[in-house]
């Protein structure tokens, strides 16, 4: 039995400064084994599947494979000791052949040098029907499929000589069919010895191909089941955190008047009939899965993605929002997933950014009144405890918690008053989202309205009033948060029924 | 206060050394360069090169570019021309010859903005549509003959300083000015820093965008003035290669090509520095083959070591 596992991983530690993404995780592999990995966004399985690829290099802990001790430091030595992986966004060019997919950088030639096409597209032609998949060498890999694009990447990973495939939402884009003529090739690849490391957060499918399951929370290992030895319930409840502990300062605010309210929002593909209000001094959560419409939705209200249908009344007055700018001007501020494409200006100062969406109310004729913006910024950072060298540091040499700050900052110099917060402790320590949190609740005291969106269920538990469930563009569920639990938010997202 | 300045002047800093570095040099190898009326004519010389490179700044900044700029010097300088030879007062001439830099610029910006092109593609179509209008315009002949009135422009001298030469100084004042202190240069740097957080901020990218586009054809036409009045003749193969010399002033002088960083200061020593190379090359009598030579491999020299620096310093 013990032959039989082909790597072992032990007490791994990762920390990113200000984070502990892996916290002394175990992970073993079994030959001819498909072992599925399990939890949460930011569970920490990305940055387990990083070092075992060698995109990043483990802090602490030891690694075995086929019997022997190793670091791993760089994908090609990955590549080497027979570990694939094939990524949800694949790395084929999509104007060369499939043949030539398979083995690009390693082009097979002749004797003058010149490539030769017809050994490389009978030696691909050879491994696909290994696999016994019906996919043509000759065709160029911009004219298939989702599902035959994967099984070129399978078949580029064979061509390597993989032992290990680690496979990272592989259902994502696929229908039903495609799914189950992938299990099919997952199967004989299993009965060609290939173990599969299987990342996903669908359920059933890993009841239908996992072996084992190891579950990851918070970069925690929470344990290692067979997989016929345990239940959906049983899984559900290892992959979320139930202990809410007083990281969430939550305060009770008193609710007042609606202040937006949205009807019958469509946007084609993405967003289903959205109905739903916010009142002054709440803080509604949204919660699904990545890709459920949550963030297209902050998208939509905030003026970014054009919408088919539907209204957005503020403030008891319906308006068309058709810009940011509008949707500033009506006293909206959104705090984006991610700050440093889409939140901030990394080059320009601390004082800039605060100022950027209102810099009109700091300037007449068009020229900038220095001593307002500086005021203001000052006040800003003395508010909120940003700690800068001065008010022109860049923003770009600030932690991700003061970022965090510049952002929040930004928006209440504008005067908003509906902030909708997407994945706001994203990256962020442990203490400024505590931070973070307090800062939350002063607002809502103040009569603000707060949308968070959070993949995070105990942060949404932790601080929301109410909690709005997204799945596949449509609001499908509302809970009062004292009156719910985060297994039932996620049965709602993740779609499983009713649970025993 | 000084830890402040050289925050932020660092980089412009460093460039001002390479500049005087590069002026010891010449003052040692040749007697004539260091006269008064020689630096006159250094920067004189550099004038239009130097207005044309305000443009770019700004367009750079913005993560774009604009290889039109030459062009539109040409076909700004021929309408003007025509304008003045049809017996126009001056003013009115100049208005025209600014209004159709602007013209083309906007043109650019709106190709840019709205037609979504990148901004490589529409400006180097433009390079050649404007140069095909001037000659189009001209029959490939130039327009020479103007009146005393309009040739003060580049001829006349306030305090024996030139009259292309107080115009450079005005037009630096100016941008520096709006780039560092108005709404305009604020939203200029966002662009060009990220354009979806200053989008998400409320920015009105498209316009801004466009309107950076038509500054820097407006101040194609303005050079376009200087050098017909300094030539006393506008021809329509004006300006060939102009955009390289803006390009590499602005660039030596310390503005980022990824957008977000730079200054007018920086720009403006940078031209210095090609000026002075000229120049001095021609005093010391150097082939005009070779100053290309030289002149390219400055540029690749400065952009290195800039590059080498900023590496170190993150």
């Amino acid at each position: 039995m013990e032959n039989n596992i082909i790597l072992k991983m032990e007490h791994i530690f990762k920390t990113f400064p200000g984070v502990v993404a892996l916290d002394d995780v175990h992970f073993e592999l079994r030959r001819e084994e498909v072992h599925v990995l399990l939890g949460e966004n930011g569970a920490g399985k990305s940055t387990l599947v990083k070092i075992l690829s060698g995109t990043y290099q483990k802090t602490s802990g030891q690694m075995t494979i086929f019997g022997q001790e190793i670091d791993i430091h760089n994908p090609k030595q990955a590549q080497e000791l027979g570990i694939g992986i094939i990524y949800q966004e694949f790395n084929l060019i999509p104007k060369l052949s499939v043949g030539e997919n398979i083995f690009l950088g390693r082009e097979q030639t002749n004797h003058f040098g010149v490539i030769d096409q017809k050994k490389i597209l009978t030696g691909a032609q050879k491994i696909l029907s290994d696999l016994g998949v019906d996919v043509n060498a000759r065709h160029l890999v911009k004219d298939l499929g989702v599902a035959q694009q994967q099984i070129v990447e399978v078949a580029k990973a064979l061509s390597l000589d993989a032992k290990i495939l680690i496979m990272d939402e592989p259902t994502s884009a696929l229908t039903d069919r495609e799914i189950t003529e992938l299990f099919t090739t997952i199967r004989s690849l299993k009965n060609k010895g290939v173990a599969i490391i299987y990342i996903s957060h669908r359920l059933e499918e890993l009841f239908e191909i996992g072996d084992r399951v190891t579950v990851l929370r918070d970069g925690k290992y929470l344990g290692t089941q067979n997989i016929c030895d345990i239940s959906k319930p049983e899984l559900i409840r290892m992959m979320v955190n139930r202990e809410l502990k007083a990281q969430f300062p939550k305060q009770k605010s008193t609710i007042g008047e609606e202040i937006l309210r949205v009807e019958h929002l469509n946007r084609s593909e993405v967003l289903k009939d959205i109905n739903f209000s916010v009142h002054r001094g709440e803080i509604l959560g949204i919660a699904g899965l990545l890709g459920s419409g949550r963030t297209e939705l902050a998208r939509a209200i905030f003026g970014i993605d054009k919408i088919n249908s539907g209204r957005i009344i503020i403030k008891g007055k319906r308006h068309k929002i058709r810009s940011p700018r509008n949707a500033i001007n009506l006293g909206i501020g959104f705090l984006t997933e991610d700050r440093k494409t889409q939140g901030l200006i990394m080059q320009l100062s601390l004082k800039n950014n605060i100022s950027l969406p209102s810099v009109e109310r700091f300037s007449s004729f068009g020229i900038i009144n220095n001593g307002a913006e500086d005021q203001a910024a000052k006040r800003y950072v003395k508010e909120l405890r940003i700690k800068t060298p001065d008010l022109n540091q860049k923003v770009m040499f600030l932690s991700g918690g003061n970022q965090q700050k510049v952002v929040l900052s930004k928006w209440l110099c504008s005067k908003a008053d509906i902030f909708i917060f997407d994945e706001p402790t994203r990256g962020i320590d442990v203490a400024s989202r505590v931070e973070i949190y307090q800062l939350m609740n002063r607002l809502t005291a103040e009569g603000v309205a707060i949308i968070m969106i959070s993949s995070e269920l105990s942060e949404i538990l932790g601080m929301c009033n109410r909690i709005l469930v997204m799945r596949q563009g449509e609001i499908i569920s509302e809970f009062l948060a004292e009156e719910t639990t985060q297994e039932k938010i996620l049965q709602s997202a993740l779609g499983v029924s009713a649970v025993a | 206060m000084r830890k402040d300045f050289l925050h932020h002047y660092g980089r412009q800093f460093g460039t001002l050394i390479g500049l005087v570095f590069l002026v010891i040099i010449l003052w040692i190898l040749t007697p004539h360069f260091m006269t008064i009326s020689n630096l006159l004519n250094v920067v004189q010389q550099t004038s239009i090169n130097a207005i044309i490179a305000v443009g770019l700044t700004f367009v750079i900044i913005t993560a774009g570019i604009d290889l039109s700029v030459g062009s539109i010097l040409a076909f700004s300088g021929v309408v003007l021309a025509s304008v003045l030879n049809a017996g126009m007062p001056v003013p009115i001439a100049m208005l025209t010859g600014l209004g159709v830099g602007l013209l083309c610029g906007i043109v650019n910006g709106l190709l840019i903005s709205y037609g979504r092109l990148p901004p490589f593609i529409s400006t180097l179509g433009l390079m050649s549509v404007a140069r095909g209008a001037a000659l189009l315009y001209t029959h490939g002949r130039p327009i020479s003959g103007f009146t005393n009135s309009f040739r003060y422009l580049a001829t006349g001298e306030i305090l024996h300083i030139p009259m292309p030469v107080i115009i450079m100084v005005i037009v630096y004042l100016f941008a520096h000015f709006v780039l560092t202190r108005t709404i305009f240069g604020r939203y200029t740097y966002a662009i060009g820093g990220n354009e979806e957080a200053a989008t998400l901020s409320g920015v009105n990218v498209k316009f801004y965008k466009t309107m950076v586009y038509g500054l820097c054809g407006l101040l194609s036409g303005l050079a376009a003035i200087i050098l017909t009045a300094r030539l006393n003749s506008a021809q329509p193969i004006a300006g060939f290669m102009y955009e390289l010399d803006a390009i590499a002033a602005t660039v030596i002088g310390g503005t980022s090509l990824m957008g977000g960083e730079g200054r007018v200061t920086g720009t403006l020593i940078g031209a210095l520095i090609m000026g002075v190379i000229r120049n001095g090359l021609n005093l010391l009598g150097v082939s005009s083959f070779v100053q290309q030579t030289v002149i390219g491999s400055v540029i690749i020299i400065a952009v290195l070591i800039d590059m080498t620096l900023k590496r170190q310093r993150i």
